[in-house]
């Protein structure tokens, strides 16, 4: 067994946890696949919104996943780190934001 | 990026067994992956035979002007593989009687060949209904004496199919070398101007996209979308369809594959998305594949790794085509690189 949490290798085996909850699974990879079809929104975009959520959420797996996804599309890497860029911005911005808390409460807390 | 064939730089990838020996072994061989013969036999398609013949493609040769990283001819300005006149008659009498709607000249670079515009004159006269030639572009810009051949093209009323890797300069260059990318803009501007590609124009020409690299081309129709918005908006350039092509590994590309740290990753990727559907209207079951020296394969990739047609005429000059016809194709791994996805062909997807 790697001696390490992630292996990139693991990522070819997520089909695999259909195995052990065949019909959670299956919903999942269902709904999965619904959700990334051409829609209101185009694959492409949808492919850019996933990659910088992975960042946010800071899935390995799924970096590696919609970073090959964007190269099928067509992505430029330019346009890859412009999506990352935003992912970091909402990101340090949902920090940032809960300094109002903290001046609030500094605030109340000070005569 | 490699300035000379994988032949010229004595790779063992120059050999063919080499190749077959990689594609059959390793994850193939201890039963991690299934073989490709296997998995056409679960659906009742092996052996998998020819349909009626409809596409007659012609490789005049293995020279080009350029030395693309992809290339699975590992065609380049080293190469001498020429098809000779001679070879290009016997070629002839078959186009003259073949039932084929389609022909298909290919490289190289089929203009590099000396006897090209004869064998095109030649071949005009035969009454194909589609005459195509597969151009790098480049080539129409690499000297004065191609400059007219957008004009020679229009004359013989061929349908041009073109390589066009991206519509953005940095990942054309980097897969077929610095200043492809204009080159190859303003080959597409000179043959936009004689009249290809315009939306009502019967001179036909599509684009030819295959990825950059070790993944799998996106859906066809959303790159066609993406790259006439971009070249219209930024060069004015006007063409009919783009074909989305998956690189097999073979050659070039499949000494990058290795060299990247890529082929194990790359051959899940092609067996995880093969499609049964694709298997019906694989381009080998419509095809003839015609190598510079005269013999006939099932494909131009199994001509690249010397996987003759089982039968008994093998070469053009005792072509016969009942005789060809009642044959069984020739498989192999890389054949999960034409059933991958929506498929992929000289014509682009199989399935869409």
């Amino acid at each position: 067994m790697a001696n390490n949490y992630y292996d990139a290798a693991d990522l070819r085996k997520f089909g695999k946890i259909t195995e052990w909850s065949e019909e959670l699974g299956e919903k999942f990879f269902d709904y999965y696949g619904k959700v990334f079809e051409e829609g209101a929104l185009s694959a492409r975009e949808k492919s850019l919104i996933a990659l910088a959520v992975s960042h946010v959420v800071k899935c390995p797996y799924c970096i590696d996943a919609y970073t090959k996804d964007g190269l099928e599309k067509g992505i430029t890497k330019e346009e890859m780190m412009e999506a990352v860029h935003a992912g970091a911005a909402i990101e340090s911005g949902a920090t940032l934001v809960h300094g109002v808390q903290m001046m609030n409460k500094y605030n109340k807390l000070s005569m | 990026m490699a300035t000379k064939s994988l032949k010229a730089r004595h790779n063992r990838l120059a050999e063919n067994n080499t190749q077959l020996d990689i594609l059959n072994g390793g994850v193939f061989a201890d039963g991690e992956l299934p073989y490709f013969k296997d998995k056409i036999e679960n659906i009742g398609k092996f052996p998998l035979r020819p349909k009626k013949l409809e596409i007659l493609q012609i490789n005049v040769g293995y020279m080009c002007n350029q030395v693309c990283a992809h290339c699975h001819v590992d065609a380049g300005p080293d190469r001498k593989e020429i098809m000779t006149r001679e070879t290009m008659r016997q070629c002839l009498e078959v186009i003259k009687n073949t039932g084929a709607h389609t022909l298909d000249l290919t490289g190289g670079a089929p203009e590099m060949n000396p006897d090209f515009r004869w064998f095109v004159e030649e071949a005009a006269q035969a009454g194909i209904e589609d005459f195509i030639i597969r151009s790098n572009l480049t080539i129409i810009r690499a000297n004065k004496k191609y400059y007219d051949l957008p004009e020679f093209f229009k004359k013989h009323n061929v349908h041009v199919i073109s390589s066009m890797p991206h519509y953005t300069r940095g990942k054309t260059d980097k897969q077929r070398g610095n200043g492809v990318f204009d080159k190859s803009i303003t080959a597409l501007q000179d043959l936009n101007a004689v009249g290809y590609g315009m939306p009502d124009s019967s001179l036909r020409l599509d684009l030819v996209y295959n990825p950059s690299g070790a993944y799998l081309p996106g859906n066809q129709t959303a790159m066609e979308r993406d790259f006439k918005k971009a070249l219209i908006e930024d060069f004015d350039i006007r063409f009919h369809n783009l074909f989305a092509i998956t690189n097999l590994p073979i050659a070039r590309f499949l000494d990058y594959l290795i060299a990247s740290e890529n082929y194990e990753d790359y051959m899940y990727a092609l067996v995880e998305a093969y499609n049964p559907a694709a298997v019906e209207n694989l381009m080998c079951t419509n095809t003839i594949s015609v190598g510079w020296d005269g013999w006939l394969y099932d494909c131009d990739f199994n001509q690249m790794l010397d996987l003759k047609v089982a039968s008994k005429v093998k070469h053009i000059k005792d072509y016969n085509e009942d005789v060809l016809n009642d044959r069984n194709i020739v498989v192999s791994q890389h054949c999960y690189g034409c059933t991958a996805g929506a498929g992929s062909s000289c014509q682009g997807s199989v399935t869409e």
